[in-house]
Formats: C-alpha cells, structure tokens, sequence
C-alpha cells in the first residue's frame, strides 16, 4: 500500500551497520517529512 | 529496543500531542532487530522491559529499504543514502518481519 | 616516508572471569533492578575449561584460524575443541584466579582489597606463571582476613567482589568521597583494562623477542575513562600498562575513538614510524569490564552459557622495515570518515574501502581478507544483534557490486572468499578489526596471503555529542 510521507513527521530508528539515522533522515526528508526524532543504535 | 530509546521515542510522540502524522522509519540490519523494533513502537516492547512496555503507540513503521519508502524518497537521495545496503541486507526477511508486525497491529 | 613501518608481532590475551560477569553494566544494572535475576546469571557461568576449549577462543590465541570455525560444527559453545591448550602462538586463557592476583598488582592506591586466602593462592600461581613470575608479587601478601573482607564488601560505598559461584573474593574502594568519576566501579573497570593490557604487553614481548627497554612509545586504544572529577576522561592508561609491565624508555598517550580507536592507533603508530619519530612503538587495548554479560538476557532466555565472560586484549609491535619478512602498513592506503559524509553508507564505504585501494591501483577482489567487525556472531545472534561481521561483509561486497567490481551473485560468498566468521569477544574496541592481524602477520609471513585490509567503524552518537558515527581502514601488506 503506497504511502505518502508528504507533510509527515518520521521517527527515524538507524543502526551504525544497518542504515544509520542520519541516512534516513536524509532520505525521508527529501520525500517531504520532517525529522522528529533521530537515533541510531549501536548493537555492538 | 534501548530503555533510554524507547523514552525519547515515548517523549516525541507526547510532545507531538499523540502519534497522528508520525511515521516509524527503520534501519535495522537484520530481520530479528527490525521485527523487534516495529513491534517496540507499533504493539508496545515485547520484552517488557522499558518505557513502552504495555503501550501501544500504534505507530505505522516501514524499514527504509521497503518499496512504499523507495517509492517516495527522491532517488539520488536514495541512491546515495540507502541502495547500496538494499543488497547488502536480507531484505526479504527484512520485509517480512516488518509487514508482519503492520499486520498484526491492523488487526 | 624514511621509513617502512612493519608489524613485527601481535599479541591476544583474554581473561577468564566469570565472577565479573555480573558487574558488567547491563547485567548490574538489571540486577539492581531484580536482584532475583543473580541466580539464573550464576548459573547459565561457563567454567575455566569450557572457555578454554570455545572454538572461538581458541581461534582469538592463535591456536586456529578464524575461517576455520566457518566448517566447525555449531552452535560453537556446544562443540568444545578436543585439543585446547591454555596458550597460543598470540597469548593465552588466564584463569580467575590468577586473574585476581594481576589485578591487585595493577593496583598503586590500595583500591582492592582482597581476601588473604585469595591473594595468597592467586600469588602461587603467579610465581609459576612464566611471563608474570618476576613481578611485585610481595603486593600479594596480606590482603584481608575472611571475617574483615565480608564486613568491607558490605560496607557502604563499598563494591563486592565475588568469585564464579559467588563467594566473597574482596572488595574495591572509592577514590575519593566527592568523585563520581572514581567509583569503585569505574575504577574497577580501569584496573581491570590495566591489568590485561599489561598481561598482553608481555606476551607482545615474548613473541618480538624484543627487549623492554627498546620499547618506546605505546597508543592505548581502549574505550575506559581514566580520570577524576576535574578531568574525567585525563586517560592514559597506556602509560600505566607500560609501567606495569615493566618497559622502562616507553611513553605513550591515549587514542579516543570509541571501537574505532584500534584502527586509528595503528595508523598513528605506523605514521610515527615512518617519519623516524620513533622506533618501536605498540598499540595496547586493554579488556572492557563494562562490557561482561552485555546480552546476557538472550543468553538465559536461549537457555546457553554466558558467553560475554573473558575480558580481551590486544597489543601490536610496530617498527622500522628490517628486512625479517614481516608485513607493512600501506600509510598510503588508508581511509578514514571525513564529517561531510554523515552517515551515507555508500559515501562511508567509498572512503574506507573502494578510494584507498583505487589509489593503490586495486579493486576489492583484489583484497585477500578483509577483517572487519568481528565480534562472535554466536553472541551477536543469541542477543537479537544480527551477525555483524556478517552484515559488514555484503556491505563491502555490495559496494563492489554497485562500483562494478564484483557480480551481484557473488556477493553471498564474499563473507568466505575474503571474511571469516565473526570470532571475537564482545569487547568493544577489540573486536574491532584487529585481532585478525595477529592471524595475518602468520599468513603473511607464510606467502598464504599477499593484502589484507582493516575496516573499523565506531559509535561516536553513543557519547551524544555528535549523530555522526566513524571509520578508519589501513591496508597490510605482505613483505615482498
């Protein structure tokens, strides 16, 4: 199902050998979300 | 999911007013983590052990690989943010173990 | 550059110490909250000759190769190898309860205080201990006597000691009343990263045949915080573990990078080498207290042993080319993450991977072996974490595939053709790519393998003064 991030506000959940959050904040900005909050995790 | 994570994910939806317009994005690198994590912010901690334990946010949640994200993220962006680890995880136990947790929270 | 610098030895210790486990952060911190859960912790310990005969152990000393657990039946734990000495060509297991002693000699301000009976046997021990008998072991005698050690570990401040099956052993102190930056339990965790720093010097010097007093200049690399309330993180540890372990010309000076660190002072070392600055410098990590149990909640819900129960660590000798075969730092190959890069995967691994080795005229194939985040993916999985090394892998596989060096159907087997199975402790900074370059110097030397490169990432967010995460790489180099 498509979604619309337009006007959406994202919580951005990275991990540093995954995607990290900056990297996903980045990319759901430029689909036209605002960043609320941006962690990345350290599962070492 | 991190006690101290689940807080400031408990914090930025009560600051909001409430998780109307918030999105969960993830990054999990594997299908374990990121099943987990969905359902940390969809059902509520399935470990019981910190702040969202027992609360159901309710969030809808994508892993950022999914093909409704990649859909709608401007592809340089993606290109440069995201692509290169669309081959490098296991994005079809990714998927599976997020969808499942959409499923679930819908029903 | 005047000089090639070479890495003449590499050294990798790990510590048994399973009554330590449960002064690990996350399992203190859970047990504060659920002192019930210290039952169920004590009995999922695994004993001395259990954490001697771990396949991945074994591979960590030396005794095999770290690609050699890919074939190894699994899970690991439940496959104990026949053959398991205590030592390897890189260091050794050192028991509990020598580990005691090592620690009580690493301690200048009465800090510890352990039980006589305790210190008495530990200073047995020691004596017999070929590379530790010519220490202070005088430090050992006293200690305290049964009925008074109970009362100090109870004493309020005061932090409990206690063996595997959780019998009093001593206690540690605060460094002042007024600092929380010199609890006992940090404290605790500095002296127990002195004490296997030193411990892996001496193996480092043993192996080198190198003299002490020719050392001179050690980067310790650990992610402790050695301080007091006006300077927290003041550190240099590395100086103390040169003292300790009796090197009588070093200096040295502390690398802060978080996990990242390893890499960095390796490049630094090699730098200093190069430019003449000096001669034989190594990088010392000492072994993370903190990070003892870490998963320990996968452990018992899988029903497994605690395997987070050896503290690591590493050191690594660097000196001028001198024609005995050893491998080279390439300092003209090196990577590094640069700030602009944010956390742009593709960007990261450019930098650390693919820009490095275009310099060098090299592809990624062309890479024997890349070492990588290493921690025991065994761990890593039974903690709901992912195989690390695993995912590390395919990412530089994937690299390739979009750099058009590699196909896309080959990037399944990269993890075999130029990895190897995640193997090391849980460390932190241990893990972190290094410990296979003890292996590497041996297959080098060998003629087995010709390039191997280091790929280290760090956590910087984690000391929430930046999202940013880091990167360092270095490529080795056989001898020609």
């Amino acid at each position: 199902m498509a979604i619309d991030l337009r006007g959406k506000k994202v919580i951005a959940i990275g991990e540093r050998d995954g995607v990290q959050g900056p990297a996903i904040a980045e990319a759901v900005q430029s689909a036209g979300a605002e960043v609320l909050l941006q962690i990345t995790q350290c599962f070492v | 999911m991190d006690l101290e994570e689940q807080e400031r994910i408990k914090q930025t939806v009560e600051a909001n007013g409430g998780a109307d317009d918030i999105v969960a994005i993830l990054g999990s690198p594997d299908a374990e983590s990121a099943g987990m994590f969905a359902e940390t912010v969809s059902l509520g901690d399935p470990t019981y052990a910190g702040a969202l334990a027992g609360v159901s946010l309710k969030l809808p949640v994508y892993h950022v690989t999914e093909p409704e994200i990649k859909a709608v993220v401007d592809p340089a962006v993606y290109a440069e943010q995201i692509e290169m680890m669309e081959i490098a995880l296991d994005t079809d136990a990714i998927w599976k173990a997020v969808q499942g947790v959409r499923a679930r929270a819908a029903g | 550059m005047s000089q090639v610098p070479v890495v003449q030895g590499v050294a990798c210790v790990l510590a048994h110490v399973p009554g330590l486990v449960p002064l690990g952060s996350k399992p203190s911190r859970e047990l504060a909250k659920d002192p019930a859960l210290g039952e169920a912790v004590r009995g999922h310990l695994r004993d001395y000759r259990d954490a001697v005969a771990y396949g991945p152990n074994q591979a960590f000393i030396g005794n095999l190769r770290p690609q050699a657990l890919f074939d190894a039946p699994q899970p690991w734990w439940q496959h104990p190898l026949a053959e398991a000495p205590r030592t390897g060509p890189f260091g050794e297991v050192l028991p509990e309860e020598e580990f005691w002693g090592l620690l009580k000699l690493a301690d200048d301000f009465d800090l510890l205080h352990l039980d006589a009976a305790v210190a008495a046997g530990a200073a047995e021990r020691l004596r017999r201990h070929p590379l530790l008998g010519d220490m202070d072991l005088a430090k050992l005698a006293g200690g305290v006597a049964p009925g008074a050690v109970a009362a100090g570990a109870a004493a309020p401040g005061h932090l409990a000691l206690a063996d595997a099956r959780g019998r009093c052993v001593g206690y540690a102190v605060p460094g002042h009343e007024e600092d929380i930056s010199q609890t006992p339990h940090i404290l605790l965790e500095n002296l127990a990263a002195k004490a296997t720093g030193a411990l892996a010097l001496r193996h480092l010097l043993r192996q080198t045949g190198t003299a002490p007093d020719r050392i001179d200049y050690l980067l310790g690399c650990g992610e402790e915080a050695v301080g007091d309330r006006y300077q927290r993180g003041g550190g240099n540890l590395a100086k103390a573990m040169a003292e300790l372990a009796g090197l009588p010309n070093a200096g040295g000076a502390d690398v802060k990078a978080f996990c990242c660190a390893p890499v960095h002072a390796l490049v630094l070392g090699g730098a200093l080498i190069a430019a003449g600055v000096q001669e034989h410098a190594v990088v010392v990590g000492g072994g993370s207290l903190a990070k003892l149990g870490m998963k320990f909640r996968g452990a018992l819900a899988h029903d497994m042993p605690i395997l987070e129960d050896c503290l690591a660590a590493v050191a690594i000798q660097l000196g001028p080319d001198d024609g005995a075969g050893d491998p080279r730092l390439r300092l003209d190959v090196v990577g590094k993450h640069n700030v602009a890069i944010g956390g742009a995967p593709r960007p990261l691994y450019e930098a650390l991977v693919l820009r490095p080795l275009q310099r060098a005229g090299l592809a990624i194939p062309d890479v024997d072996r890349y070492a990588v985040e290493l921690h025991n993916g065994e761990i890593m999985e039974a903690g709901g974490s992912g195989n690390v090394a695993r995912t590390n892998y395919r990412t530089i596989a994937s690299l390739a595939v979009v750099s058009g060096q590699l196909p896309r159907d080959r990037v399944d087997a990269f993890e075999r053709e130029h990895g190897m199975p995640g193997y090391a402790p849980t460390q932190g900074h241990i893990p972190a790519a290094v410990p296979y370059l003890a292996h590497a110097r041996e297959e080098m030397r060998a003629g087995a393998i010709r390039r191997a490169l280091f790929v280290a990432k760090g956590s910087l967010f984690l000391g929430k003064m930046t999202n940013l995460a880091d990167g360092m790489s270095v490529l080795v180099e056989a001898a020609s």
